[in-house]
């Protein structure tokens, strides 16, 4: 009896000291299995050590997280941790008193932390520009090519390297009865924003913006334009076919009514389910004639960015939190049951030890597709204000092109005219 | 007006402690924040609140100088003018034939006026899965009769499915006054015109409709009222405002500037501007009312 | 009659059959989608009958399912729907008639001021001026609370107004009569004015439980934390799973759930509905 007692006063106080770990909140956008991965990495990081209590809370989708968090902010309600979405990292960036630099808050804690453990191609979207990395990336993607062996096997084609293949081996397809030569998910992103990137090309002034808020839109340069206006050509000849401004085109990729698909390296996982034929992951094509060695993709996904407005003891557990996520066995974890990019050279070539690219051929094609080469300014990643906004003009234009309303030329000048004028209105509202 | 006939109490404190309680809240919560509106719309501000600045009418300027501002007008002149269509025809029919059978009237009734009870943003989820281009019943029978339904690409599609759900949620409000309207003209009528020989169709438009017309515009107000302000959570459930701004109705863009593209200054604007166009409605129905209540 | 009195009358029961159906077919489609696995529901063969899956995705529901996606229990967020369609309900209906008492049996300096102050709020709905309430309920740090989610919503004028036209249609006398028999004012609200306003009180109450079980956007903006999601706003975060596929097998039987209480109360209490309808629209 007096035994039970005393075990039960023992876990009592035992539970109360739980109780008194500092909690530490974390807003993620990850629904439904990412979810739960996510639920695991937290348990795991309490389950390491028992000062701190991180909980993760789904907030919803990127754009409701975000402005969740503001909203929050502005109330000081924030939460610690907020996972953002990589076209917000302007506006996050710009509000300079309510988030706590990455780099700060590890010097601040005391962690130990080397920012040449990451990936350059990873931190550099999300670096100042002098190179402090503002906020923790967590999963980032990359665009590549996905391929249906069994279509390109049947003309006899190899996956195209260059756009110049492309139009060749796109041809083959039509002329064998194929309805699509290829599609592409995320147009902005994939056929503009990564298309300028692997091209050296500016999408913007200021080295696309990183320098400087009086940013000028530049996609409307004559590589893009002249890359613009062959998509709208292939699109009559049935060589590509538009399908929708998400991954809304995949679906007739996996019918295999399209041969090719571009698209996240995050979506591995979702073609390997639902594509019923041989498939293979190659690089995104580059047009030789614009270039000889094509310069790296940029990433899209998001990252974790700490809010300021709590106890500083707090902080402490952020950053011993993120010191846990960078681990090579979490990130190589994570990185292998999610297809996102892994964020530090560790945990790459843990990956790679373990046998998994081997086992899963074509998932090492993102990684090798970033970290190829030194990125340079116009490939380091974009950083404009209003950027979700400016993603829909550029939509918007680009579907006027596919529907053969105006020129590629005429579209992309509208497009970065009216994209200038919210970059005017960032730069004021936040100048 | 007819209450200044009723006699009346005379105490001085009491009515101010009865107004309190609704007085307090509407200070609190409506006249305070449509002010903070107005102020507002004069600054421009970033998302986190950090940095403000004054810039007078700029926010208007940019406001009505802005196409996307005009389009959005003009997707709610056309999403409210589906929407009060399409209902009240359906329901007029509805109800002109619930008025016309002997037996069954109060049946059909019970079974048409629940949808008022559902959620807008419930309708909208419904609708959604009927014409979801990859689950849904519809978009599957249109594939088979040839067409390509999509509303996450297409915009026509897109409004046309937020305003078929928006119309079939106020059927039965609809159905309802219109019933109420038909049994209340005397049944005479009728018969003097069947006498004299006036089909039933002839008879519709030559009496039922004209004394119908109270009753009509009467819901025209309202169905236009409801499709402006009450159809935020079908659209936020079915759309969001998209694809592009295809279904961004002029009280979902201002949820969608603010709350999304984080730009309060420009939100705030558009607040004032609906504030004063449901200020001009207001009036315009006030007249009415007190028509009616008088006479 | 001149015409052919039966085909009349059996084209209008087919009209109003196909009516009913049109009215009835999505809720069909949802309860059959409530009874399939999310697997049969993504196939692409879209079934028109039910499945065998009723009892497990309820039960899922119930147990579990939104949870772990949601982090906060079906029953929860339906007790909340509850909590706060009946503060609405209650809380305008307890302001409005003393507001509209004081309006319509007092005179008293600065009463038009009044009656003009609260009536103007009949030209604002909540979504017009969101984000500037919004704040203000920050301010007031009531973000995340029962009181939030009821109070502000308690402020507008529709109910008042309702119960000023009902007062206005009272004969003088009775105020006359009560006057003899030495009333005060407060005598005559409770022992008087209370019962003759039963049905109309009644009547008021269902459409307030049905215009605050039903609101969406203040809920969603309001709260952060999970246990205070109500359950329409529940749905919607369901549907919000980004890149991943919606679970309809879940999603359905939470709609349908969510419906159940406000059409109940409108088809239990269908007389005092259309009445309340017919009333506040006036």
């Amino acid at each position: 009896m007096i035994r039970r007692t005393l075990g039960l006063v023992l876990a009592a106080a035992l539970s109360s000291q739980a109780q008194a770990a500092t909690e530490i909140e974390w807003w993620h956008a990850m629904g439904g299995e990412l979810g739960e991965k996510v639920n695991a990495i937290a348990d795991g990081f309490n389950k390491s050590q028992n000062e701190y209590l991180l909980k993760p809370v789904f907030k919803g989708n990127y754009t409701e997280t975000m402005t969740a968090a503001v909203a929050a902010f502005r109330a000081h309600q924030q939460p610690h941790i907020v996972q953002v979405f990589e076209v917000g990292t302007a506006s996050m960036m710009a509000a300079e008193g309510a988030v706590y630099p990455t780099w700060e808050l590890m010097r601040d804690a005391g962690v130990t932390f080397d920012p040449n453990d990451y990936l350059s191609a990873v931190t550099g979207y999300y670096s100042s520009d002098d190179g402090k990395m503002l906020s923790m990336p967590f999963n980032s993607s990359t665009p590549v090519l996905y391929y249906n062996k069994t279509a390109l096997d049947q003309v006899h084609a190899e996956p195209p390297k260059t756009w110049e293949e492309m139009g060749q081996v796109g041809q083959k397809l039509i002329d064998a009865g194929y309805k699509c030569g290829f599609t592409t998910g995320w147009q902005s992103w994939v056929q503009l924003e990564n298309f300028s990137a692997r091209h050296d090309q500016p999408f913007a002034s200021n080295n696309n913006g990183f320098s400087g808020l009086d940013t000028e839109l530049t996609f409307n340069g004559a590589a893009q334009v002249k890359h613009i206006d062959q998509l709208a050509q292939w699109q009559k000849s049935g060589i590509f076919s538009y399908g929708g401004r998400r991954s809304d085109s995949a679906p007739t990729f996996y019918s295999g009514e399209c041969a090719m698909y571009m698209g996240s390296s995050a979506s591995y996982a979702g073609v390997k389910n639902n594509a019923g034929f041989a498939f293979g992951v190659a690089p995104l094509p580059y047009w030789k004639s614009l270039i000889d060695t094509p310069k790296n993709t940029i990433i899209g996904g998001a990252t974790l960015w700490t809010l300021r407005g709590h106890p500083q003891a707090d902080y402490k557990g952020v950053a011993e939190f993120f010191n846990y996520l960078s681990s090579p066995a979490v990130q190589s974890d994570w990185h292998q049951f999610t297809g996102y990019l892994p964020i530090t050279h560790a945990a790459a070539d843990l990956t790679r030890q373990q046998g998994f690219y081997e086992r899963n051929p074509g998932t090492d094609v993102a990684i090798r597709q970033m970290t190829a080469g030194q990125p340079s300014a116009n490939s380091k990643g974009l950083r404009l204000g209003n950027f979700v906004q400016i993603r829909d003009i550029i939509n918007e234009e680009l579907e006027t092109v596919w529907s053969g309303n105006s020129s590629a030329q005429e579209a992309l000048d509208r497009a970065a005219e009216r994209g200038n004028k919210l970059l005017r209105k960032f730069e004021r509202s936040n100048g | 007006m007819s209450h200044t006939t009723l006699p009346v109490f005379r105490q001085r404190g009491l009515p101010w402690l009865l107004l309190l309680p609704q007085l307090t809240v509407t200070l609190l919560f409506f006249i305070w924040p449509a002010g903070q509106a107005v102020w507002q719309s004069f600054w421009m501000e970033d998302a986190f609140g950090l940095s403000t600045e004054f810039v007078g009418f700029d926010n208007y300027r940019q406001l009505l100088t802005d196409p996307a501002y005009y389009r959005s007008l003009w997707t709610t002149l056309i999403f409210s003018a589906g929407v009060t269509l399409l209902s009240m025809g359906l329901s007029l029919l509805l109800a002109a034939m619930a008025d016309q059978v002997v037996r069954g009237a109060r049946f059909y009734r019970n079974l048409l006026i629940w949808p008022y009870a559902v959620a807008p943003a419930i309708a909208g989820v419904l609708w959604l899965f009927l014409f979801h281009p990859t689950v849904g019943v519809l978009a599957y029978l249109l594939d088979c009769l040839g067409i390509d339904w999509n509303h996450f690409l297409r915009g026509d599609q897109a409004l046309l499915l937020v305003v078929i759900a928006a119309a079939w949620k106020q059927i039965s409000y609809n159905f309802l006054f219109f019933l109420a309207g038909l049994q209340a003209i005397p049944a005479s009528l009728h018969e003097a015109a069947a006498i004299d020989g006036a089909g039933p169709l002839r008879r519709f438009y030559s009496i039922t409709f004209p004394l119908l017309s109270p009753t009509t515009f009467f819901l025209l107000v309202v169905n236009l009222v409801y499709a402006f302000f009450d159809t935020f959570g079908i659209i936020h459930a079915v759309t969001q405002g998209g694809p592009g701004d295809t279904t961004t109705t002029l009280v979902y863009k201002v949820y969608r500037d603010g709350f999304i593209g984080l730009d309060l200054g420009g939100s705030a604007a558009q607040s004032v501007l609906l504030m004063l166009l449901v200020g001009a409605l207001t009036v315009v129905q006030f007249r009415f009312i007190e028509r009616k209540v008088q006479y | 009659m001149v015409e052919n009195r039966r085909a009349v009358t059996l084209i209008s029961h087919l009209i109003l059959w196909f009516g009913v159906l049109l009215v009835l077919f999505p809720i069909w489609i949802a309860f059959v989608a409530s009874s399939h696995s999310s697997e049969a529901l993504l196939s692409g063969t879209v079934p028109l009958w039910p499945g065998d899956r009723l009892l497990l995705n309820y039960r899922q529901i119930f147990l579990g399912g939104g949870q772990s996606t949601l982090g906060v229990p079906l029953l929860r967020m339906l007790f909340n729907s509850l909590v706060m369609a009946l503060g609405i309900a209650f809380g305008k209906i307890l302001i409005s008639v003393l507001a509209a008492y004081a309006v319509v049996f007092f005179r008293f300096r600065l009463r038009m001021l009044c009656f003009w102050l609260i009536f103007v709020t009949l030209m604002l709905p909540v979504e017009v001026r969101i984000l500037p309430t919004f704040q203000v309920v920050a301010d007031l740090g009531l973000l995340n609370s029962y009181t939030g989610l009821t109070l502000p919503l308690i402020a507008s004028a529709t109910a008042t107004f309702l119960l000023r036209q009902f007062y206005l249609t009272l004969p003088p006398e009775l105020l006359e009569a009560a006057r003899v028999d030495g009333a005060g004012p407060i005598r005559f609200l409770f022992d008087i004015l209370l019962p003759l306003s039963r049905t109309n009180l009644a009547a008021l109450f269902v459409i307030l439980f049905i215009y605050g079980w039903n609101q969406y956007l203040w809920p969603l903006l309001i709260t952060t934390d999970e246990s205070y999601y109500t359950i329409v706003m529940g749905v919607q975060r369901l549907l919000a799973v980004g890149d991943n596929e919606v679970q309809w097998n879940i999603v359905m039987p939470t709609t349908l759930l969510a419906m159940l209480p406000p059409v109940g109360v409108v088809l239990i209490m269908q007389r005092l509905f259309i009445k309340g309808l017919i009333e506040t629209e006036k």
